[in-house]
């Protein structure tokens, strides 16, 4: 994904004055670690696993699901890692922090856990072949990202989903180089969108059997973030007719950035420049004490959409050590489906 | 018109500088000695809170292994099981001759702690890759920041004010470098939220065990027994302060009722006499409680270093030296020096608001009566009883102070009704009119002197109880040093490897060289310290048992059986013939219970194979040396040029022991401190009751001078008088001293440390007390005595041409 909930654990454990410089801390310096480069050649099963030189990495999955009952449910499964130095050690003294945020989405509640990390003791942690992130008793896990067995848990909800890609994997911006500034910061960034998903929720109420789309993100860099950005809206979006889009905007002193990929059924991705697509905020919630845009126009010109996203929960809020929205939207207009929004910097 | 009345009223202190003197130093004692213990309880109890936020006791329910350390495996095991747990090494470090716990906590993991929010939040927060990447850094109290950056080799340390005085806190990866202890956890905490459908623990780690969080070994709770201790005898010293004030006050109104009254005459009211009077009183409260918490404070200052080294050696509780004031102490001594004293003082305000405005100046109307003696008896009497049923019925530590306050109190009230009994039994055998009227005199002043005397008498049976109990204790503490400490030397080595080398090169060249090998386990008590020990007739000879079953050391030699000590005993009621488990799957009958003082955990005693069973890898570096008494120093060094040992590792006994005594000592140092204080307060109480007296005297000496009597006679009798009831009262104090000894010892001790006391008498001190207390009498009684002697016959006269 993108810009997504960056992390740099570091604001766990710094100064809320410290944290005003971008958020979460993605707007310093990159000093000692790798710097993505543009025609980097992805060579897998390598680079599903983590990459310890750069600052930051994910693996964001979420998933659009409905239940027996007819009702939308969505879920979060994200691990972080956030480097304190660019090497990784075993044991205690490891530089490497792991953090894990789970959420299940109902069209009444937000439920979400976080968990918290360190590398080298074998707490937290992802594995390439095969296939495994992990975090305390939550993990992702398959013989490759192509067929993986979901599952979390926090003190009202526990979730265990496999997923099933029906499509290849899609790499963003130029070939997997995704700028995210006007200066040139960028990262690495490559999805599989194509899940079809299917398990059960527990929740207080009892368990619910879904099914659903799920959609997975996957990204690294150093610094992906400009000085003067402070905070991004990000949508991932599966149409009703095959087609899929993954749009952002960051918001910046010097104006808005924005990128876009535009992906087929079949897989292919064609990444859309900075402006060319909009978007406008229509309506706001009072969330956690402040005012979070729940209602948008998103337009796309180049391809004919104009469409209204509005969330299924506007009060999917993560509460976590650093705070943001996530939760499944709806998609009218010109086009319809559902997706998943994400806005942080509110 | 309020003018003229408080300058009327303010020309009584002008005239009578020592009464305002002794009102003062009565508040003052009074609020002092109670603002003292009160400071030093705060200060203890911030200590022990600083403390436990910091170690989290009481507060989680932690995991623990009772056979050692938890590896990092078994805690990714129970983390990847959905377990919420946070990883904490502990352990002890040398500094500069200081041991300084030192507390490793997977900071990324742990709930938030007070010390490490308060870096964050100061004005150079450190990097998070500083705290958690090598060298890490170390996080201490103020004032041992600069012990700390003298050292070579440890990472740079941050300052908290947070933490109690020997810990240091710092992350776990730091801290399994700077204790050696790599890979090692030594608890989990278990935090407070956990996930849906967390398997059960015996199915995923079944050698860890779940201690909860109340089950731990509380300081506060162990220690709540020595604050209880102190506060008591704040309160006690409050309450002769008290008698002080009541004294003088009762002393300067009865001095001012003729000047009330010639006030009542000119006009003015009752009311806004007793008001004018209520305010002028708290002005001297407020005076006297300044006074009082400037001498509180010094005294807490004076005796809190004291207390600091008592809870330390006693409870290994953690407490600073430093004495911090606090604006709420200043506003709760203010309130006990105005309370103090209105309460005082209330029986002779409300005398004087019902004073009839043409009542003669006679101080009749002023004393009081006898009638009141008999029901204040029957009421000592009931709480007395009361204070028994307490005793014996209720447990805990809180019953038994019920008991000895009951006690006390009542004894003190019964006080009146006895010595005018004594006295009245006196009176039926003197012959001779002056011997009868000595007595009939003395029982008539009775009212007037018994706040006085039962002052005294709280404060005589408080100094033999206590003195009782030290005594006791000490006596027993030196026999059990003696018994306990029986090798000449004791060697520490550096590690297992070293311990093998020592133990090899001495075994030729002395008596015996015996293992001290323990390991902590987690009894259902709280920590459990399981020793091993090879066969010797050093143990059987000297090892002190209080209670055991046949052939105990063949038992537990034979790995048959345990012996535990007291405190272990007590807490869970084990005792010969029962069973302990000493981990899951080591269960042994009990052979024996020893006597273990200065010890706040538990412990077990079994032989050395046993203890290789339930702990395997227990250390052997430590070694108990018998040998020659008059070749251990010789040895000593020997082992030190030998090891390159440092000094403190190899002991030789007579400095143990000595060392040991001091802690001792310095432990009841605020005790006796205490205890002479409330006596002096208790004399300094007769002198101002005497004084009150005084006025009321020469009424009735008059008429027995007019019959022949001379000054010095009199002023002899007075001297007499004052001694006698003293030595009455003494007499009486002595059995209430026993008393309260026994319940200290028996009941008291057995609650608060877990060891119960035998109790030795120790009749010189109880003469040399008696001598004090005649001597005190005697003192008090010599300044009325003065004045008499050198009173002018005129005054005399006068009394009989007066109207009273």
């Amino acid at each position: 994904m993108n810009v997504k909930a960056c992390l740099c654990v570091l604001l766990i454990l710094l100064p809320p004055a410290l944290r005003a410089q971008g958020y979460a801390d993605l707007g310093g310096p990159a000093e000692g670690y790798a710097i993505p480069q543009s025609g980097y050649q992805f060579e897998f099963p390598r680079d599903h696993g983590p990459h310890p030189e750069f600052r930051i990495e994910w693996w964001y999955l979420t998933a659009n699901l409905t239940g027996e009952d007819r009702r939308d449910y969505g879920i979060q499964w994200t691990l972080f890692r956030s480097a304190l130095k660019p090497t990784e050690t075993e044991g205690w003294q490891s530089p490497q922090l792991w953090l894990g945020h789970a959420a299940v989405t109902t069209p009444e509640t937000h439920y979400f856990a976080e968990r918290l990390s360190r590398g080298g003791i074998g707490q937290a942690g992802v594995s390439a072949e095969p296939f495994e992130a992990w975090i305390d008793e939550w993990s992702m896990r398959g013989p490759d990202p192509s067929a993986l067995t979901l599952t979390a848990s926090g003190p009202e909800f526990a979730y265990n989903l496999s997923l099933n890609a029906q499509g290849p994997i899609v790499f963003h911006g130029d070939a997997g180089y995704s700028v995210k500034s006007a200066d040139g910061q960028a990262s690495y960034y490559y999805s599989q969108p194509f899940y079809t998903v299917e398990g059960v929720l527990q929740l207080p109420d009892g368990d619910v059997k879904v099914t659903g789309q799920g959609w997975l993100d996957r990204e690294w860099s150093s610094q992906p973030l400009a000085e003067d950005q402070s905070g991004w809206d990000w949508f991932s979006l599966s149409f009703d007719d095959g087609d899929k889009l993954m749009a952002f905007r960051l918001r910046g002193g010097r104006g808005d950035f924005t990128a876009a990929t535009w992906i087929t059924p079949d897989g292919t991705a064609s990444p859309l420049p900075d402006g060319s697509a909009t978007f406008i905020p229509l309506d706001t919630e009072r969330v956690a004490g402040r005012d979070v845009p729940v209602h948008w126009r998103v337009t796309l010109p180049d391809r004919d959409l104009d469409v209204e996203v509005s969330a299924i929960t506007p009060n999917a809020w993560m509460a976590t050590r650093f705070e943001y929205w996530e939760g499944p939207v709806k998609v009218t207009g010109s086009h319809t489906g559902r997706g998943y929004l994400e806005m942080t910097g509110y | 018109m309020n003018r003229a009345i408080i300058q009327a009223l303010l020309s009584h202190w002008l005239r009578h500088r020592l009464q305002l003197v002794t009102l003062l130093i009565g508040i003052a004692l009074a609020t002092g000695l109670w603002s003292a213990v009160q400071a030093i309880n705060a200060e203890a109890r911030a200590s022990y809170q600083r403390a436990s936020d910091q170690l989290a006791l009481g507060l989680f329910d932690e995991l623990r292994d009772s056979s050692g350390p938890i590896s990092i495996e078994r805690y990714v095991v129970l983390r990847r099981a959905g377990w919420q747990v946070a990883a904490v090494l502990d352990g002890p470090m040398r500094v500069v001759g200081n041991t300084v716990q030192v507390m490793g906590v997977d900071m990324v993991a742990y709930p938030p702690l007070p010390a490490v929010t308060q870096i964050e939040q100061s004005e150079t927060p450190p990097d998070p890759a500083a705290m958690l990447t090598a060298p890490g850094r170390l996080i201490a109290a103020p004032e041992l920041v600069p012990i700390l950056q003298g050292q070579d080799g440890l990472p740079p340390v941050l300052s908290s004010n947070a933490l109690p005085p020997d810990l240091i806190l710092t992350d776990i990866g730091v801290a399994e470098t700077l204790l050696d202890k790599p890979g090692q956890i030594s608890r989990l905490i278990v935090l407070p939220t956990q996930p849906r459908g967390v398997p059960l623990l015996s199915d995923i780690a079944p050698e860890l065990e779940l201690v909860k969080a109340t089950d731990q070994l509380d300081t506060s709770q162990l220690t709540d027994s020595f604050h209880l201790n102190l506060t008591a005898f704040g309160l006690l010293s409050f309450a002769v302060g008290l008698f002080i004030v009541h004294g003088t006050v009762g002393l300067a109104f009865a001095q001012r009722r003729a000047m009330i009254r010639t006030l009542r005459a000119l006009g003015v009211s009752m009311r806004r006499l007793v008001w004018i009077v209520t305010i002028e009183l708290a002005v001297l409260a407020l005076i006297g409680g300044v006074l009082g918490l400037v001498l509180g404070f010094l005294l807490a200052g004076v005796l809190l270093p004291d207390v600091a080294a008592t809870l330390r050696g006693l409870y290994g509780a953690p407490v600073d030296g430093q004495l911090s004031l606090q604006p709420q102490w200043i506003l709760a001594g203010l309130a006990m020096a105005l309370g103090g004293t209105l309460l005082a003082s209330g029986h002779a305000l409300v005398r004087l608001s019902r004073m009839p405005l043409l009542s003669g100046a006679g101080l009749q109307a002023w004393r009081g009566s006898g009638k009141g003696q008999r029901s204040s008896g029957f009421v000592g009497t009931a709480l007395i009883a009361g204070g028994l049923v307490i005793g014996f019925v209720f447990e805990g530590l809180v019953a038994g102070f019920a008991m000895v306050g009951g006690i006390l109190t009542g004894a003190a009230l019964v006080l009146p009704y006895l010595l005018s009994l004594a006295l009245s039994v006196f009176q039926s055998r003197s012959q001779g009119p002056v011997a009868q009227w000595i007595w009939a005199d003395m029982r008539a002043q009775l009212p007037g002197l018994s706040l006085a005397l039962m002052a005294l008498l709280l404060a005589l049976a408080a100094n033999i109880g206590v003195g009782t109990m030290v005594s006791s204790f000490r006596l027993t503490f030196v026999g059990w040093l003696d018994q306990r400490l029986t090798s000449e030397l004791y060697v520490t080595a550096t590690d297992n490897q070293q311990g093998l080398q020592v133990a090899q090169w001495l075994k030729p060249q002395v008596d015996a060289v015996l293992p001290i090998r323990s390991v902590e386990l987690s009894h259902e008590t709280g920590p459990l310290f399981l020793y091993g020990i090879v066969d010797h007739q050093t143990y059987r000879d000297h090892w002190p048992l209080i209670t055991s079953s046949n052939g105990v050391w063949d038992q537990v030699l034979a790995g048959e059986a345990v012996l535990i000590n007291e405190q272990l005993a007590r807490r869970s009621t084990l005792w010969p013939g029962d069973n302990v488990t000493l981990s899951p799957g080591h269960i042994l009958p009990i052979a024996g219970v020893y006597s273990d003082y200065g010890n706040p955990t538990g412990q077990a005693i079994v032989s050395m194979s046993q203890l290789d069973q339930i702990a395997p890898g227990a250390d052997t570096r430590r070694f108990g040396i018998r040998i020659a008494p008059e070749r251990a120093t010789e040895m000593a060094q020997a082992l030190r040029d030998q090891f390159g040992l440092p000094r403190q590792s190899v002991v030789q006994q007579a400095a143990m022991k000595a060392q040991s005594l001091a802690i001792f000592d310095k432990t009841f140092v605020v005790t006796s401190a205490l205890n002479v204080l409330t006596l002096g307060v208790a004399g300094f109480a007769i002198l101002t009751s005497l004084l009150t007296l005084w006025t009321q005297r020469l009424p009735q000496i008059a008429p027995v001078w007019a019959l022949g009597l001379t000054r010095a006679q009199l002023a002899r009798l007075e001297l007499l008088r004052s001694v006698l009831l003293a030595a009455l009262t003494a007499t009486l104090a002595l059995p209430l001293g026993m008393v309260l000894a026994w319940a200290l010892l028996a009941v008291i001790n057995v609650q608060a440390f877990g060891w119960r006391l035998p109790m030795f008498l120790f009749p010189a001190d109880w003469a040399y007390l008696f001598l004090l207390t005649l001597l005190a009498a005697f003192v008090a009684a010599a300044l009325p005595a003065l004045r008499l002697l050198r009173l002018p016959p005129a005054d005399l006269l006068r009394v009989f041409a007066n109207e009273r």
